[in-house]
């Protein structure tokens, strides 16, 4: 029999279908075949300019805030390089170009520099961006009550670091309006990298009156004003940030995209559906387990270039049992086949690193004498390290890495693991923490023995790596500090002569390799999923792109 | 009447209490705090920003500081979003999560009751089989495993709704949550109803009407539903509350700015004050519910007493 109430139900499951259909028609996608497929690309010409010229990117996790001063992290200065212009550009390609200045000059004893700015440089109110908004910026940015945590990078201008530390008035600082579009800054000490730094968003200028007027809340849409290409349009906090094109921004009539769109995606596999589904034209990262797919079936929309960071295994110095064994913590160094890793394991193209500081201009990079070494004499010479440590087959080493929770840390741990047991039967436990607990962990440097970390240079010089294991540094998770390590740093941090200064740092890194405070595993690279019609991006160290430089071809 | 609204309330004064105190206590162990990051701060630094939180302050006053700004209606600042109080970000996280949820709920309750009394009706008969084989399966597929099916099916490989998002705020985009948030619960609430119905269609009053001639679906919808209801209704009281303040899952996977989301990234992020926020939001809400469940009752099965 029947039941009675069938025919209700086929109704039911009819008006479903029809109303995922109709949905479904809504969506303005093209029909295609396949991922790559997508037809001509820029018309006729191949670079005629499509009608629409919108950007939708992906940008990893949420920014905490956009006051380009308290921002931290790679997400929020991707968003503000296209709000803010800095006295110091970048081009496509990361060359340092002048920015809100037009030129400047440095002193012989590069102390001082004299920035010009340009007269027809803007707010997005109309403004015009003064030497005094540099200041105001700079002294905002340093004032202890602002709660900046990236203040320190400031530190090499004059009084910097005594008046962020609450010792000195703000107005002591050594940035000072010579005229309206006249701005003078004097440093501590010759910093051969300080116009990389004022390229970070800490030495943005801001508009005084409207900080003034909103107070905390001048960053949030509608209330910032800001310098550069883009204006900031709409924020939905854990969702997306909207950035519109600034009317009043000098180059304006060269900007080609009228809106770009930030979205907030934390997992790269998400990122890659939403990529994949025509939702986003660029992405910040990929899933790893996605790359053979990648590779085999878009491989002309996949960018990956050397990105300035260095992945690397650290070893508690100050306690047992790598306290004051050198030679052991070298052997463990040597017998980790990074080759393997890069081609097996991370495979996007990364570089086994032998040196802890990423090739950079100007500096040459340094190795472990053994990088040359077969893995043969690299592993004979080891175990002759770890017997002289006092370990063996009978009375073998054990010890415990610790990584924050994540797959690609995990693997990475368990063949390093896996490395040491098979060439030195070194007993080795894993552990992963979550990423604050991990923190904490790591900087308390009671409980760890050997740690996962990474480091990304804030700016392109090889100082960003190296003060990392200066003994004053909050950074040094290692607890290894060396005089000799120190003065030769301080010694090039007041170097002027850039050829002297690079062989100190070249001599400081030499005794770091030797000492091996910390394994060098590999130099990361940048990795971006980019649609075949936005046009424009170029490959940099810093992985930095703005928006202004790209445009949406036809498609 | 009136007592039990009052005694209700004031019950549910302890309740809070109790929740915020373990909920303040549970976060402040966890090991890690909001100002943890790859780049350690110097320590003059580091003490002006917890002076700046109150963190230097003992736990029990920056307890009664935080009962304090609560019976203002403060939640106080976010910790990880400088700019924005959790209040702010409460009010802009909810109503994306009551209108997915609501949406998911209603779903859920009509497809999850049809489905649970066309199985009683057809009691151990094939289609019976059919649906509770269908409703254990849905129970059974966390909705961590369909809601990623039904992106890589309808969104990457037909391209017939978004992946994720709100977009411009278009339903296309609440389809696929929607239906991931709903299904389990449609699933659960069929089970629910099957039972129930099964056992008021056994009672006397059921065979009365039935001996008197009446339609079937006159019996169903006159008589029996209103009674097999009740275990769904309480089902449905902290179901309810709990859908609507965010699935955590979902929003995670679907990269929804609703509560779930603000509340994973919050305890992420050790944001102390926005994590507390929800959990005091969420509290009151269930029992808010549970309250409006006990009215339900009353009005389903006048045996009840309050």
């Amino acid at each position: 029999m029947m039941p009675q109430n069938f025919s209700f139900f086929r109704l039911l499951a009819f008006l479903l279908t029809t109303t995922i259909l109709i949905f479904a028609c809504q969506q303005p996608d093209i029909e295609r075949a396949s991922d790559s497929d997508y037809g001509r690309i820029g018309g006729i010409s191949g670079n005629e300019l499509n009608d629409v010229q919108e950007l939708h990117k992906s940008n990893g996790s949420e920014p905490q805030t956009l006051d380009p001063h308290r921002a931290e992290g790679v997400p929020a200065a991707n968003i503000l390089r296209d709000l803010f212009e800095p006295l110091v550009m970048e081009s496509p390609t990361g060359e340092l170009v002048p920015g809100a200045a037009s030129n400047w000059e440095v002193s012989d004893d590069g102390l001082v520099y004299t920035f010009f700015l340009r007269p027809d440089s803007l707010w997005s109110n109309g403004d015009q961006v003064t030497a005094q908004d540099f200041v105001f910026g700079m002294r905002r940015a340093l004032d202890p009550k602002t709660l900046s945590s990236y203040a320190s990078i400031l530190y090499p201008i004059l009084n910097a670091e005594k008046i962020n530390l609450g010792e000195m008035e703000s107005d002591a600082l050594g940035v000072k309006a010579l005229n309206d579009l006249t701005l003078e800054i004097r440093l501590v000490a010759p910093t051969s990298y300080f116009l990389g730094l004022l390229n970070h968003n800490m030495a943005y200028a801001l508009h005084p009156e409207s900080v003034k007027q909103f107070s905390e809340k001048f960053s949030r849409a509608g209330n910032l004003i800001s310098n550069g290409a883009y204006v900031l349009k709409d924020w939905v906090i854990q969702s997306h940030i909207v950035l519109e094109r600034n009317q009043f921004f000098r180059e304006n009539s060269q900007t080609i995209i009228d809106k770009v769109t930030y979205y907030a995606i934390e997992d790269s596999n998400a990122v890659f559906k939403r990529y994949r589904a025509g939702e986003l034209d660029f992405t910040q990262s990929i899933p790893a387990r996605q790359l053979d797919w990648i590779e085999k079936n878009i491989p002309s929309e996949y960018f990956q270039s050397p990105y300035l960071g260095s992945y690397y295994f650290g070893f508690n110095t100050s306690k047992p049992p790598f306290k004051g064994r050198p030679g052991l913590r070298r052997a463990l160094s040597m017998v980790i086949d990074r080759k393997i890793i890069t081609d097996k394991l991370t495979r996007a193209g990364e570089q086994p690193a032998y040196g802890w500081i990423p090739p950079v201009k100007g500096y040459e990079q340094q190795k472990s004498n053994w990088a040359s070494w077969t893995m043969e004499q690299r592993i004979s010479k080891a175990r002759n390290l770890y017997h002289e440590a006092g370990y063996s087959d009978q009375k073998p080493l054990t010890v415990e890495i610790i990584y924050n929770t994540s797959q690609d840390h995990k693997r990475l741990a368990i063949a390093i693991a896996a490395m040491w047991n098979e060439t030195l039967g070194v007993q080795a436990r894993l552990l992963n923490q979550e990423w604050k607990v991990f923190l904490q962990t790591r900087q308390s440097k009671i409980n760890t023995q050997v740690f996962r970390a990474g480091w990304i240079g804030d700016f392109n010089d090889p100082y960003t790596f190296a003060q990392l294991l200066h003994s004053q540094n909050a950074q040094n998770d290692f607890g290894w500090y060396s005089q000799e390590y120190d003065s030769l740093l301080d010694g090039a941090a007041k170097e002027i002569d850039l050829l002297k200064r690079a062989q100190l740092l070249q001599e400081a890194e030499r005794l770091l390799l030797n000492e091996a405070p910390l394994m060098p595993i590999y130099f990361y690279v940048s990795k971006h999923l980019i649609k075949p019609w936005v046009s424009g991006f170029e490959k940099n160290l810093m992985d930095h792109t703005y928006t202004k430089d790209l445009a949406i071809l036809k498609h | 009447m009136l007592s039990f609204f009052i005694r209700r309330f004031l019950s549910a004064i302890p309740t809070l209490f109790v929740l915020i105190a373990l909920a303040f206590i549970l976060i402040r162990i966890a090991p890690g705090g909001p100002f943890d990051s790859e780049r350690q701060l110097p320590p003059q630094i580091e003490e002006r920003i917890n002076a700046a939180y109150y963190l230097d302050e003992t736990l029990l006053s920056q307890f009664t500081r935080y009962l304090g700004n609560l019976l203002k209606g403060d939640f106080g600042p976010s910790f990880q979003y400088k700019e924005y109080t959790v209040n702010e970000l409460i009010f802009t996280g909810f109503p994306v999560s009551l209108k997915l949820g609501s949406l998911a709920m209603l779903l859920a309750i009509f497809f999850g009751v049809a489905c649970g009394s066309w199985a009683a009706l057809r009691q151990n008969q094939t289609i019976d089989y059919f649906l509770m084989t269908a409703a254990m399966t849905g129970i059974s597929i966390p909705n961590f495993v369909l809601a990623p099916l039904l992106v890589l099916l309808f969104a990457v490989q037909l391209q017939w709704l978004p992946a994720g998002g709100l977009g411009e705020g278009g339903l296309a985009n609440l389809v696929l949550p929607v239906i991931a948030l709903a299904l389990p619960q449609v699933a659960y609430i069929a089970r629910l109803t099957r039972g129930s119905m099964i056992e008021v269609l056994r009672s006397d009053f059921i065979r009365t009407a039935r001996a008197q001639g009446l339609p079937t679906l006159t019996i169903i919808y006159g008589h029996a539903l209103k009674p097999a209801l009740i275990p769904v209704v309480s089902y449905l009281g902290p179901a309810t509350a709990g859908i609507i303040t965010g699935s955590v899952v979902i929003e995670q996977i679907f990269s929804i700015p609703g509560l779930g989301r603000y509340f994973v990234q919050g305890a992420l992020n050790r944001d102390y004050t926005l994590v507390m926020g929800i959990v005091v939001f969420y509290g009151s809400l269930i029992i808010f519910f549970n309250f409006l469940v006990d009215i339900l009752y009353r009005w389903l099965d006048p045996k009840i007493k309050l």
